[in-house]
Parts: C-alpha cells; sequence; structure tokens
C-alpha cells in the first residue's frame, strides 16, 4: 500500500518527517518498504506566473521571460517553445540545485551571460526538477498556484510505500494508515463529513437489491447517479492515484480507485443502462455458467462463486472483477454505484480458481467491515456528482442481512504486565486503547470492557488488546529478561550425538559435508540402476512440483552425490570425498512417509592428498572399508561384512554391513555403468549407514574391561592357502582357540611365489591369559592346534 | 683367586674404554659375561675351594660381576646415545617444504551454524528437537490458527504431496516451517517445555540469490506459567549477540503471524551499513531475520493447554541468513551446490 503523506495530511496532522513517520509505523507492526520524498532538494524554486514574454535581442530561438514571484520579478532567458503568456511555471533563483538537462549531473543555479544578455535565474522543466526525462517544455502549474510559494511546499510530497500485514485490512486505505498515524504520534484522526444534492426520484424506484445468498455477501449497498459526463479527472487526483501507483483513466473508474483509497472499501461501478430489469440479484454462480469479464476473458464459475446478477445475466463476479456487458463506457450517463461486502473465503477461492487478481480482491479476502460500505458508497457519489457533473437519486439502497454489533473484548489490565513484562498504568492502558479508537470502560478493579471501533474487526481476544497496548507505548519499552522459571527436564534424543559423531568422524578423514535438496527426478533416480529399468516402485510424489527434477522425494543420496562429485572433478585433481546425512523418504500406505535418518559418503581418485613426495596409489574397495571400521570404531561396534547384491554397485566389491544381526548398510564400489551415467570415469566408492538403525546399537551401555595384568605371547603365522578361501573363513577359526586375544592379518600375497591358485596370507596372533604369565610351550601348542584346524578345515599349509 | 679376579677386571674396564661399536661391545660381554667367561671360570671353581675361601672369593666373584654388568650397561647406553646424537647431527630438512597433510574434511557451514543454534539454546535449557519434513495439514496449519483460506497459507506457498494412490486422504505437505513441529512438541509435552527445532522447509518458490524452494529454520517454543514477552526479547537478544558478537544491535516491532499475538520481527543491524541504510537492508538498516511473540491461546488450546493457566512464546528464524550475513555470502544457492572451492572455505 503506497500511501502519500499530503493525502494523509488531509485527516491528520503530522508534524514529523516522512522517515520518522515510517519508524513509527514500522515499529508498531506495517513495515515500510520505502519512503520516496518528491522535492527535497527543490530549495530556491517558487512557484511563478510569466507576466512578460520578449524576444531574445541576438537569438531567435531563445526569448526573455519576466517572472513574478508575488514579491519580486526577475527577467531570465528561456528557450522553450511552451512560453505561454499568464501561465504558472516553477521558477528557480540562483543557488537553486537542479539537474542538467544535458549531462545528467546536479548543478548549482549560477547567474550566465546567454548570447548576451545575463540571465539569473530559470524556467525550469519536469526534467530539471527530476520529475521526469521531458527537457524540451517547461512544467506549466495549475492556474490556482500561489504564487511565491515555494514548490516544496507546493508540490513536494513523501510516498510512503508499506507492507500491510494480513491482520489489518483497514491499514489498505489512507484514512486507516492516519487512524494508525494519529494513534502513534497522539493526535485525532478528522474526516470531513459528507455532503452532495440529492434530487427528487427515489433510488428504490430506480433499483431493487435482493442478496440470495447472505452466507457470501452479507451487505449491499448501491447509489444512482444520473447525467454524468466522463471525463478526464482533475489533476489533484492525478497526482495523488499515481503516488499510490494507480493509473488514472477517466473520472468514474478513477473515483472509484481514488475511494477504495481513502477508505479501503472497493466499490464498482455499472453503467446503470446495461442493467437489464432494474434489479441487481445477489447469488451463488450456478456450475459452468460463464462471463466474459472486463479484460474480455470469458470466465467459467462454479457455485463457489458469487455473482451479481440483473434480472437477466450475471454482470459482475462479486469482489473480484466487474463484467464486459454492464461495463461503463465513454458513452455511460448514469452510474450504478456498488458498495458490498463479501465473504473472504468466497473471493479468495474465486480468485484464485479464476486466476485473477485485483485490488478489490486483494481487499475483500482479507476482510473488510460491513459497516465500511455506505460511508465509502456516499463518498464516492459526492466525488462523482461533483467532478462527473452528475445527480445524485435520493437516498441509497442498504440491504444489511449480516449486521453484526462489535462484540467487546474483557481486558485484565493484569494480564498487560504479566504477558509483556512491563508494568503499565490502568490509565496508560486506556489512553492506548482510546487512542485507536477503542472504546474503554472500567467494570471492576482492573478489568476494562473494550469495544473496538467497526474498522478493527482483528480485534477479538485480550492477547489482541495487549498487542495494542504493546505497540502503541511501543516495543522498545519492552525490556530484556532471561527465562528465570526452573529448568524443564529433557531427554535428548541419541540420534543427534550418534550425527554428530559421524560427522566428526567422516570429517577427520576427510570427507567435505555437502547438502542436497530432498526433491529429485525420477530420471536421476533411474540413472542408478545399471540397467536404467523404469522405476516401478514410485517414490512419494509433490503434487506440484517446481520442475521435473523436482518431483520426487529422495529415496537415496546417492544420485546427488554423483552429481557433485562429476561436478567437483572438472577442477579437483586430487581425491573427492564427500558426505551428507539427513533424511530419505520412504513410502508408507495411508501415513506420513518413513523419514529416516541416514549418512551417505563417496569417495574417489588419490589415496593421499597430493604432494611433492609423489605418492599416486588410488582409493581403492579397502580404503572405504576401514572408513567404515573407524566410524563404526569410534562407536565401539565391532560390525560384520558380508558379500551384498546391490544393483548399483559392483558385482564383486561390495558388502553389506552387519551388527550381530542386523544390517546396517552398504559399502562398496558403484558398478561402472551407474559411474559414467553420472559422467565418472574412475571408480567411485560408496558407504551408506542407516543411523535410525545404528543409533540403538550406538546407545549401548559400555562397561569397562581391566587393563591386561600379564604380558601377551605374538606369534606369526604365514599360510598357504586356496585363492578362494576368505579371510574371514580363516580369522574365525582362530579366534575361536582360548588364549587368542588378538588375530590380524599383515600380509597377502598371491604370485610368482606361491603355486597357481593359491594364496599366502599371513596373521600375527596376540595369546594371552588373564590369569598368569603364558609359557612358550602353552602358545606352542594352541599355535599347533589352530594349524591342525586350518590344515582339516581349509586346507591351509604352513608357508616355509 | 682374588688376584685373578683383580686381573680380569682392570683387563674388563680398559677394553671397555677402547670399544666404539655394537659389535666390539656384544664380543666384550661374550668374553667377560658369557657362559664361557674367566669369570665364569672362575665361579665354576668355587666348589673346589674351602668353605672361607668359598665364602670370600664367591662374594668377591659376584661383586665383580655386579661391576661388569653395571659398566657394561653404561658403556652400551654412552654409545648409543653418542650414535643418536652423531645421526641427528647430521640431519636437515628443507623446512619451507609443504608437509604431509592427512585430507581434512569441512562440515557444511548450515551445519556449523546449526550447531552453534543448538549449543546456544541448549545452554539456555532448551531441548533440541526433530519432527517430519512431510508434514499433516493439521500441525503445519490449522494447529497454528492458520484455518484455509487464510491469507497467510499464500504467504507460504507450499508443496503438496500427490495422494492419488493412497485411500486415507491425510493432506499432507513439505513442512513450510519448523513451527509445526513446535505444535507437536507442546501437544506432547507436559510443561514446563521449551524446546528448539532446527531443520529443513519447504516453500513453492523459484531460485534466486536469496531464495530457494528448500531452506533451513529453527524455532522455539516455551510454555510455562509466567512467561513474559521480555522474557522472549531478552532470549532472542541473548542469541543475537552470542551469534554476532556483544555489540550487533538487534530490533524487535510489531509483526503479524497467525500463531502469536502480540506479534514480533526480529531484525539485526545490517553489518555493511551499520544502520546507516545501504542496498543490502534496502535502506533500512535492519535486516530481518525471523518471526516471534506469544503463542496465540488457539495454538494452546489446540494443544490441550490452558491459555489461562500457561503462557508461552514462540519463535523462528532463518538459518541461511545468518551465515550470509556473517561471511557475507551473496547467493543462498552456493549452499546447494556442493562446490568444494565454496565448502572448504568454511
Amino acid at each position: 500500500m503506497k500511501v502519500s503523506v499530503k493525502w494523509l495530511k488531509d485527516y491528520v496532522d503530522i508534524s514529523i518527517s516522512a522517515v520518522d513517520l515510517a519508524n513509527r509505523l514500522t515499529m508498531a507492526g506495517n513495515e515500510v518498504a520505502s519512503v520516496k520524498v518528491q522535492g527535497a532538494n527543490w530549495g530556491n524554486v517558487f512557484v511563478g506566473k510569466l507576466v512578460a514574454i520578449n524576444p531574445h535581442p541576438n537569438a531567435d530561438r531563445l526569448r526573455l521571460a519576466t517572472v513574478d514571484l508575488g514579491q519580486e520579478q526577475h527577467a531570465v532567458v528561456c528557450g522553450a517553445p511552451n512560453l505561454t503568456l499568464g501561465d504558472n511555471i516553477c521558477f528557480a533563483t540562483l543557488g537553486a540545485e537542479l539537474l542538467d538537462g544535458h549531462t545528467g549531473q546536479m548543478i548549482k543555479l549560477k547567474p550566465a551571460k546567454i548570447r548576451g544578455v545575463e540571465s539569473k535565474g530559470m524556467v525550469c522543466s519536469e526534467m530539471e526538477l527530476g520529475l521526469s526525462k521531458n527537457h524540451e517544455e517547461i512544467l506549466v502549474l495549475a492556474a490556482d498556484a500561489p504564487l511565491g510559494m515555494p514548490l516544496s511546499e507546493y508540490m513536494g510530497d513523501a510516498v510512503i510505500d508499506l507492507e500491510v500485514t494480513p491482520n489489518r485490512p483497514d491499514c489498505l486505505s489512507v484514512i486507516g494508515i492516519a487512524r494508525e498515524t494519529a494513534a502513534l504520534t497522539g493526535q485525532k484522526v478528522h474526516v470531513a463529513s459528507v455532503n452532495y444534492a440529492e434530487n427528487e426520484s427515489l433510488v428504490e424506484k430506480k433499483i431493487a437489491v435482493e442478496i440470495q445468498s447472505p452466507d457470501l455477501c452479507s451487505r449491499y449497498s448501491a447509489s444512482l447517479i444520473t447525467g454524468i459526463k466522463i471525463k478526464p479527472s482533475p489533476k489533484w487526483m492525478h497526482d495523488r492515484l499515481i503516488a499510490c501507483g494507480m493509473r488514472p483513466i477517466n473520472n468514474i473508474v478513477d473515483i472509484s480507485n481514488y475511494v477504495m483509497l481513502e477508505y479501503g472499501q472497493p466499490l464498482h461501478t455499472f453503467d446503470y443502462d446495461k442493467i437489464v430489469g432494474q434489479k441487481i440479484i445477489v447469488r451463488r454462480a450456478s456450475e459452468n455458467e460463464t462471463i466474459t469479464s472486463l479484460d474480455g476473458v470469458e470466465r467459467k464459475l462454479n457455485s463457489r462463486m458469487l455473482v451479481i446478477c440483473d434480472a437477466a445475466r450475471a454482470v459482475a463476479i462479486a469482489g473480484v472483477m466487474g463484467g464486459a456487458n454492464s461495463e461503463v463506457t465513454d458513452q455511460t450517463v448514469n452510474i450504478l454505484l456498488e458498495a458490498a461486502s463479501f465473504k473472504p473465503a468466497c473471493i479468495y477461492i474465486t480468485g484464485n480458481t479464476l486466476g485473477l487478481s485485483s485490488e478489490s480482491r486483494y481487499r475483500f479476502e482479507r476482510g473488510i467491515s460491513a459497516e465500511m460500505t455506505v460511508p465509502a458508497l456516499k463518498r464516492a457519489t459526492q466525488l462523482i456528482v461533483e467532478l462527473g457533473e452528475g445527480l445524485a437519486a435520493k437516498g441509497y439502497i442498504d440491504v444489511y442481512p449480516g449486521k453484526q454489533a462489535m462484540k467487546s473484548v474483557e481486558l485484565a489490565c493484569s494480564r498487560v504486565k504479566s504477558m509483556l513484562g512491563i508494568e503499565i498504568s490502568l490509565d496508560g492502558i486506556i489512553a492506548a486503547l482510546q487512542g485507536l479508537g477503542i472504546e474503554c470502560q472500567i467494570v471492576s478493579g482492573d478489568k476494562i470492557k473494550a469495544v473496538p471501533p467497526y474498522w478493527r474487526s482483528d480485534i477479538k481476544i485480550e492477547a489482541d488488546l495487549i498487542e495494542e497496548v504493546a505497540r502503541v507505548i511501543g516495543y522498545d519499552m519492552i525490556p530484556l529478561t532471561l527465562l528465570a522459571e526452573p529448568l524443564p527436564h529433557l531427554t535428548p534424543d541419541p540420534i543427534f550425538d550418534l550425527i554428530k559423531n559421524i560427522r566428526r568422524g567422516l570429517t577427520a578423514n576427510g570427507f567435505n559435508e555437502v547438502l542436497n535438496f530432498s526433491l529429485v527426478g525420477l530420471d536421476t533416480l533411474q540413472k542408478l540402476d545399471p540397467d536404467r529399468a523404469p522405476i516401478t516402485d514410485l517414490p512419494v510424489r509433490v503434487a506440484n512440483p517446481m520442475t521435473a527434477d523436482m518431483e520426487y522425494l529422495r529415496t537415496t543420496f546417492r544420485a546427488n552425490l554423483l552429481n557433485i562429485y562429476a561436478a567437483n572433478r572438472r577442477f579437483e585433481t586430487g581425491s573427492i570425498r564427500l558426505f551428507e546425512t539427513g533424511k530419505i523418504y520412504l513410502k508408507c500406505k495411508n501415513d506420513l512417509p518413513d523419514e529416516r535418518e541416514t549418512f551417505c559418503a563417496v569417495m574417489g581418485g588419490l589415496r593421499y592428498t597430493e604432494s611433492w613426495q609423489n605418492n599416486d596409489q588410488k582409493l581403492d574397495f579397502y580404503d572405504i572399508k576401514g572408513i567404515a571400521e573407524g566410524l563404526l570404531q569410534r562407536l565401539g561396534l565391532n560390525p560384520v561384512f558380508v558379500k551384498a547384491q546391490d544393483k548399483g554397485l559392483h558385482a564383486n566389491k561390495q558388502a553389506d554391513i552387519y551388527l550381530s544381526k542386523t544390517r546396517i548398510g552398504v559399502l562398496g564400489e558403484f558398478h561402472p555403468k551407474v559411474a559414467l551415467a553420472f559422467d565418472i570415469f574412475e571408480p567411485v566408492y560408496l558407504l551408506e549407514i542407516d543411523l535410525k538403525t545404528l543409533v540403538s546399537f550406538s546407545t549401548v551401555e559400555k562397561n569397562y574391561k581391566p587393563v591386561p595384568k600379564f604380558p601377551a605371547i605374538v606369534r606369526d603365522m604365514a599360510l598357504i592357502i586356496d585363492a578362494g578361501i576368505t579371510h574371514q573363513q580363516v580369522q574365525t577359526i582362530i579366534r575361536g582357540f582360548p588364549l587368542v586375544e588378538q588375530v590380524d592379518i599383515f600380509d597377502v600375497y598371491s604370485g610368482e611365489q606361491v603355486m597357481a591358485g593359491k594364496k599366502s596370507l599371513a596373521y600375527r596372533i596376540s595369546f594371552r591369559s588373564a590369569e598368569h604369565t603364558l609359557t612358550d610351550e602353552e602358545v606352542n601348542q594352541v599355535f599347533l592346534d589352530i594349524l591342525n584346524r586350518l590344515t582339516s578345515e581349509l586346507g591351509a599349509v604352513l608357508r616355509s | 683367586m682374588i688376584n685373578q679376579l683383580e686381573e680380569i677386571k682392570s683387563r674388563a674396564q680398559s677394553e671397555l674404554e677402547h670399544i666404539k661399536d655394537t659389535i666390539g661391545l656384544e664380543t666384550w660381554r661374550v668374553r667377560y659375561l658369557g657362559k664361557k667367561s674367566d669369570l665364569t671360570q672362575v665361579l665354576r671353581g668355587l666348589a673346589e675351594l674351602s668353605i672361607d675361601e668359598k665364602k670370600s672369593v664367591g662374594m668377591a666373584a659376584n661383586q665383580l660381576k655386579l661391576l661388569l654388568e653395571d659398566i657394561f650397561k653404561q658403556r652400551e647406553k654412552a654409545l648409543q646415545e653418542t650414535r643418536i646424537l652423531s645421526t641427528a647431527a647430521k640431519e636437515s630438512v628443507d623446512i619451507t617444504l609443504p608437509g604431509r597433510r592427512p585430507p581434512i574434511g569441512h562440515l557444511h557451514p548450515i551445519t556449523q551454524t546449526i550447531e552453534e543454534i543448538c549449543d546456544i539454546f541448549s545452554s539456555m535449557g532448551f531441548q533440541i528437537m526433530a519432527g517430519p519434513e512431510v508434514e499433516l495439514e493439521y500441525f503445519n496449519f490449522d494447529a497454528l490458527n492458520i484455518s484455509a483460506g487464510h491469507p497467510s497459507r499464500d504467504n507460504m506457498s507450499s508443496s503438496w504431496i500427490d495422494q492419488s494412490d493412497n485411500t486415507g486422504k491425510k493432506s499432507m505437505l513439505l513442512r513450510t516451517h519448523c513451527t509445526s513441529n513446535s505444535a507437536r512438541a507442546i501437544a506432547k509435552l507436559k510443561p514446563p517445555v521449551r524446546v528448539l527445532t532446527p531443520g529443513k522447509v519447504y516453500r513453492y518458490e523459484a531460485s534466486d540469490a536469496t531464495h530457494t524452494s528448500m531452506f533451513h529454520q529453527f524455532d522455539g517454543i516455551v510454555v510455562d506459567k509466567h512467561v513474559t514477552m521480555a522474557d522472549l526479547k531478552g532470549t532472542l537478544y541473548e542469541f543475537v549477540q552470542r551469534f554476532f558478537g556483544e555489540n550487533r544491535k538487534a530490533r524487535f516491532r510489531c509483526d503479524f503471524f497467525p500463531f502469536v499475538e502480540p506479534g514480533v520481527e526480529l531484525a539485526i543491524e545490517c553489518a555493511v551499513c551499520k544502520g546507516r541504510g545501504c542496498s543490502l537492508c534496502h535502506n533500512t538498516g535492519w535486516i530481518e531475520v525471523g518471526g516471534a511473540g506469544m503463542t496465540h491461546p488457539e495454538v494452546l488450546r489446540q494443544a490441550g493447554l490452558d491459555p489461562g493457566e500457561y503462557q508461552s512464546f514462540a519463535f523462528g528464524i532463518g538459518i541461511e541468513r545468518l551465515p550470509m550475513l556473517r561471511y557475507g555470502i551473496d547467493d543462498i544457492r552456493l549452499f546447494y551446490g556442493g562446490d568444494l572451492r565454496f565448502l572448504r572455505q568454511f
């Protein structure tokens, strides 16, 4: 809502600057987006009259103009083609700061000799005053402009652009802002009474109004003005409409806009002679009823919408837009003026369904008091009579089935303190409320019965009154205190700690955290399948996706991470290690999706940071596995890895991660076809863990084990074994023996030194007893037993 | 015999002094302390001596053994020291060559910000909670006093979930604010309540330098018997100063949100112009960071709380803007681009 300060001054005295006013309004709830001051640098520019125009002795195109400023006269050289004797103009005396028409720079006006004639001053163009780009002609002022008045006083204004909150439809008007201004600056609002001449013919004889849907239309007021002349509206109205961001059209349209801006009540004008049967009917539209709106588009309506009809057809979509069939045109002579009150939700649905926005809709859907119709109707009637030279029919129609008394709201003044934390006296509270037009009556002790004025239908409960008090007193006055009540009992969700721990573990291993949008496209998800099979089990879908690649809630982080990997590979030469933690969303029938906290890490490229030591080893499967082992070890967990069958991963390089019998995730190398689908031409490794499952393991309480008292004996065992036997098979057997404390593999070899089809595995086995220091003999015996078992079960022989 | 021991002693000592390396040292050890050493011979010969001689010679031989062991250890240590020191003296590095660095990962700036926020509010007794991102219409709107057709629903253009294959037809959407979880929290927990929910929120909105269709917020709610707006102001100003520094000014102005009354907008002084007005703050000197207020009685009622008995305040603050203001980041989309050249700066 743009409002001109000059216009505001019609209703309230303003002694503070526009910027200060903007600040008060902002603090009190209606944020000012901008303040545009017109004429801030119009010092030394005055209203003058051209009292003489003479030819320039030395130039044909220039003339000598004599300007009367009331007290004094100045003769200057002027080249404008539209110099007309008797016109009122803007005259700049020496020292005025003007925009140079040729350079576009601000200049200070100095005496000049133009073609031999001394000139001390200037008749200004719109451009020189910063009003427009027009530099050819001088600006001509109205005939009644007072001579000698500083131009800033005559034409200066400030336009305040307010972002009115949805609860304050009353502030979508100049009078509404004037009321706010008055309340915040301790002034009173004065609205001039509305009077106009009426003729003898009664309006009721000319038009009848029937409301068939009182649930959607609580009031319909109308007046009739006959014999009007359509013409441009006067300059003052032009200026105000333009200042408030509206385009002047003709006197009738401008008046309805002007009064809407002034009172906040949207109005509609019909060409009375196009209304069939002298009748207005307000009813629900029938299904598929059509109307061509003012913009020439045929609109299909439904029964949730409200239409204004005459005896034959719909003539307007109520509150949203008029119909072309009853439009006011240049030929119109009789005007039927409508001021009505419609149900906000109905207007909202209608506007939304039809995709129509208008100033009228904007106001109606925020809820305008039904009490507003008649004052606005009278004001517009008055203006049409005055500016359209018409005659008003006697009286006005006012069908008001939805009249409601303003409900009073009780306020216990002690609540003001207990809510705001600041002591405000009873008198202070009452003064603040009364300043806003709220009637206050002390009921008992500290209880006030408050009746809001009709335009403040947003005040419904005690808390609303407390806010009114707070914003008039000023939020600045509220002190700063910290919560003094006892701390509540906390039961922290262990998943937060787990996520924190995992994140720290990953960054310590060189992984960079990324964040992706939760929505993905089906195409992208499909790339994760090496066969690119169509996705049959569709993820949770957004009904109104922004774009096709933001249509489905992600069921995996893989696609986003691979995209980011590929994007970074364009400039990263070393290793790329990325991870994300967050949610994946799994569909649940008839319920909210299962949102699973997950983390996913991908890595590829060089194993070590690039350096002058030239270590160009590439990351491999065992790096990502080591990361997984390390992360879980941080949590005190011992995972088991089992060969997995994830379609998106390399068939022979992937493992499911288990904690006892529960699968918590997967790791491995991406299937090369998948990597290629994301334009990645090197092995990329994945680690993916479901944190929702992991958290039940990570929170198990730990028990202390005493530090060993007796020394361990360490023996190495190098085996030759079939290549198909896994490390885990060997390790499990060794671990099963008594006294074995730890088994570590320290070498894996296959090649020339061993037979084809065989490999060599070397283990370091640590033996220890909790009861005594072991002897070589004890250990030797167990060592032999282990070897025998490995030989009989796995065919292993000791490497010599 | 005693003389023999004396002779061994002086011989061993003088030989030891001339030994310069570990091989020599080992030879010496075998010669004087080994199984075939002269000293061992003497000890073996003890059996043939008289009891008195056994005593005196035995004692002297054992003393000599201890002495030899002792000087051996001293010599061994001295040689080791000499070796280490001489090697060290020869070694040198070019200290200007870069170090051998383990790879260093970075937490996302949004994560770092959320962790900082959680730390600040945890220290004020808030419990950190999470809630569903796909939310029921009820908790996102109705429970917050935002009925259908309310213009505030338009201000938060929503992404609704396609339910065409669900028969239950519970209306769901991507939550437009974390306030939905505050509504869940007060419905579930018994007062007193202090809960903070950080998380992702979604709007049906095209991306530009200051908007993305997904971003982060944190939403807090406090319910107790005597919670005031001054407490709200104190809590939020405390947050601003702990996050942005002691000297950063904050502003509390009246604003409207359906779920609070009185309503508040929290703004902080523009860091670029220090409140004088610039393009970043649209010449206002202030940058809005969030909304707040005293929880609307209807919201408390929806959660089964008696607004006559309990008072409550709530606040919701956008997260992206905080690191943007702190680091001077001018495009919100950088947070979601995954560009390592950006992420490694934090």
